[in-house]
């Protein structure tokens, strides 16, 4: 797959001795790249598990939810893994916070791991079953919530490359965890049950695809890190892994073998595209550039519409002392009051 | 609520000492952060960060000399950084946990006892002020010397400023201040001299600490247009409910044709 780089003229900014304007996500890896895709796996497989259910497919049904609770629980003890105070873990869960994308992230995973294991609970030991069911249920929404709340909780940083990806991220993501939870229930499945899953498997590929590649052409200079570096030789493995996956996974159903390889490179695909994520929120940080230009752009686009601003950056410079007004006008303030 | 309290730090007058980086440390009782040669100027903390709360930064700019080929150094502008304290704090938002707090001053703390490390506040923070401190878990950045504030004493920093660089008061005479300040300076041919984060119309509705700068803020290594992340934060949940809508909707259509569940095998 061949990839110029963009076409951006090469960007001229003044800085402090090159050094990042921002800090970059302390989040580690392999914990929170791996979280990324298990509460995606999780999420998506509760869908799965819940069609299942209602269109009476069984063997899919009981593979979806195992792989659900599984997803969630182990997704969550990494998430504990990776805070600076593990034991501090249930401070998660004694606010809700609705401006916190991480703290509505921590009550739908809560919710996503309690009402996943309920269902997983009620479907292998055969107690309760309505109430597993119930539960089963009620993951059809706490699933797809689960699948997607993790593209907010990225964007909504001050990373650009992350911030500014804020309308594709969410399908991105989407895309990636039906990927990776069509390729789980693929291969946890008996081939002749497994059809839904293959269909959800390669829209969830094509998903990803599209919605990566929209991402890329819309942020132009900010979306570099997504095409270099090491996050640019992970998402293109990704992408080679969604889109051979994601064909293989139209025929996978003749045999055992396509089936396994399909699997296989879904899986290995949404694990590349969250590394990806991560590492090119990173590299977005930590060079002011990706900070820096976008901001001044926006500071002289805002300046240039006044008729004879200070050549000063305008906008910028001052404002009215006591005014309420801090529109581009109330440069010329400074100018009278020292002439 | 008393009255919003903040820092006005006039880089003008700034001589480069680090008493305020010192008083910082000795007062908040920060761990060391490592002993480190930038080799760039008179800087050796860097930047802010966990354990440094106050940071002096030195730029040497050097511009060729009309009389001859040597380039000298022109001019050095030392400023001393510290957390903004915003009225839009995106730290404060995106805290989990309620650690992160707005005091009666109208500053941003993070309580020690409640912080759990899940760093969310470090990339969230468009200043690149707070950060998670390695070994310890947590995070950390500039109280305003919450506790010296309590007892009616000025914050560390401001009380160890040998050139009143650093003022602490009442924001509002603060901003009044540096109005009258700026205004000075732009008079005596000081055409730079600029006000940065004074006004509540910028991206964080304004900082609580402010700065008057003699260049571009990207030269000190402030980001020239910051916002708050969660001025965005509707439509990134509307888009994201999108997706969530279109990825049970996909899952869906999936299962849509003949049900194999009680046929083959």
């Amino acid at each position: 797959m061949t990839r110029e780089r963009a076409v951006v003229p090469e960007a001229e900014f003044r800085s402090y001795y090159g050094r990042p304007v921002l800090k970059p996500p302390v989040w580690h890896e392999p914990h929170m790249p791996t979280y990324l895709y298990l509460g995606g796996m999780s999420g998506a497989s509760s869908a799965i598990a819940v069609m299942a259910r209602l269109t009476g497919r069984p063997r899919l049904d009981r593979t979806a939810r195992v792989a659900a609770a599984a997803g969630a629980s182990l997704g969550a003890a990494l998430l504990a893994a990776e805070l600076g105070r593990p034991e501090r873990f249930l401070n998660m869960l004694r606010i809700f916070k609705p401006t916190s994308p991480m703290s509505v992230g921590s009550w739908i995973l809560a919710a996503q791991s309690g009402l996943s294991a309920a269902a997983m609970t009620g479907d292998l030991t055969g107690v309760l079953p309505a109430a597993g069911d119930a539960a089963l249920l009620a993951t059809g929404v706490t699933g797809p919530l689960t699948a997607t709340y993790t593209a907010v909780l990225v964007a909504d940083t001050a990373v650009p490359a992350w911030h500014e990806a804020y309308r594709e991220l969410p399908f991105l993501f989407a895309g990636s965890a039906m990927a990776a939870a069509g390729a789980i229930a693929m291969l946890g499945t008996p081939r002749a049950h497994a059809g839904p899953a293959r269909a959800v498997a390669a829209l969830g590929a094509a998903t990803e695809t599209v919605a990566g590649e929209v991402m890329e052409r819309r942020l132009g200079f900010v979306g570099e890190p997504y095409r270099t570096g090491r996050a640019g030789r992970l998402l293109r493995a990704a992408r080679a892994l969604t889109v051979g996956g994601g064909l293989l996974a139209v025929v996978a159903g003749r045999s055992r073998a396509l089936t396994a390889l399909a699997g296989v490179a879904l899986t290995a695909g949404s694990l590349c595209t969250r590394f990806g994520i991560l590492e090119a929120g990173r590299a977005s940080a930590a060079d002011p550039k990706y900070t820096v230009v976008p901001q001044r752009r926006r500071l002289d686009a805002a300046s240039t519409p006044a008729p004879d601003g200070d050549d000063l950056h305008a906008g910028r410079l001052t404002h009215d002392a006591g005014s309420d007004s801090d529109g581009p006008h109330a440069a010329h303030l400074t100018r009278d009051a020292g002439s | 609520m008393a009255e919003r309290m903040g820092f006005f730090t006039d880089t003008s007058v700034c001589i480069g000492c680090k008493a305020c980086e010192v008083a910082c440390k000795e007062w908040n009782q920060i761990p060391d952060d490592g002993f480190v040669f930038e080799a760039t100027s008179y800087d050796n903390t860097g930047m802010l960060g966990a354990s440094t709360w106050r940071h002096v930064a030195f730029i040497e700019q050097s511009r060729p000399v009309l009389a001859g080929d040597d380039e000298g150094v022109d001019r050095w502008l030392m400023s001393s950084d510290v957390c903004k304290h915003c009225t839009h704090a995106a730290c404060l938002d995106v805290c989990p946990t309620g650690a992160l707090f707005r005091t009666e001053f109208d500053t941003v703390v993070v309580q020690a006892d409640i912080c759990n490390g899940c760093g969310y506040c470090v990339p969230a923070c468009p200043y690149g002020v707070i950060d998670r401190r390695e070994g310890d878990g947590r995070a950390w950045k500039c109280t305003m010397c919450y506790d010296r504030q309590l007892g009616g004493l000025e914050p560390a920093c401001a009380k160890a400023c040998p050139t009143d660089s650093i003022q602490f008061g009442p924001l509002d005479e603060l901003r009044e201040r540096a109005e009258e300040r700026v205004t000075r300076l732009r008079a005596d041919g000081n055409e730079e001299a600029r006000l940065y984060g004074e006004s509540p119309g910028d991206g964080v509705g304004g900082a609580g600490a402010f700065f008057l700068l003699l260049d571009e803020p990207e030269v000190y290594g402030l980001p020239p247009d910051p916002v708050v992340t969660t001025r965005d934060l509707p439509a990134m949940w509307r888009w994201a409910g999108a997706a969530a809508l279109s990825a049970a909707g996909a899952v869906a259509l999936a299962f849509l044709g003949p049900s194999r569940g009680g046929g083959r095998r």
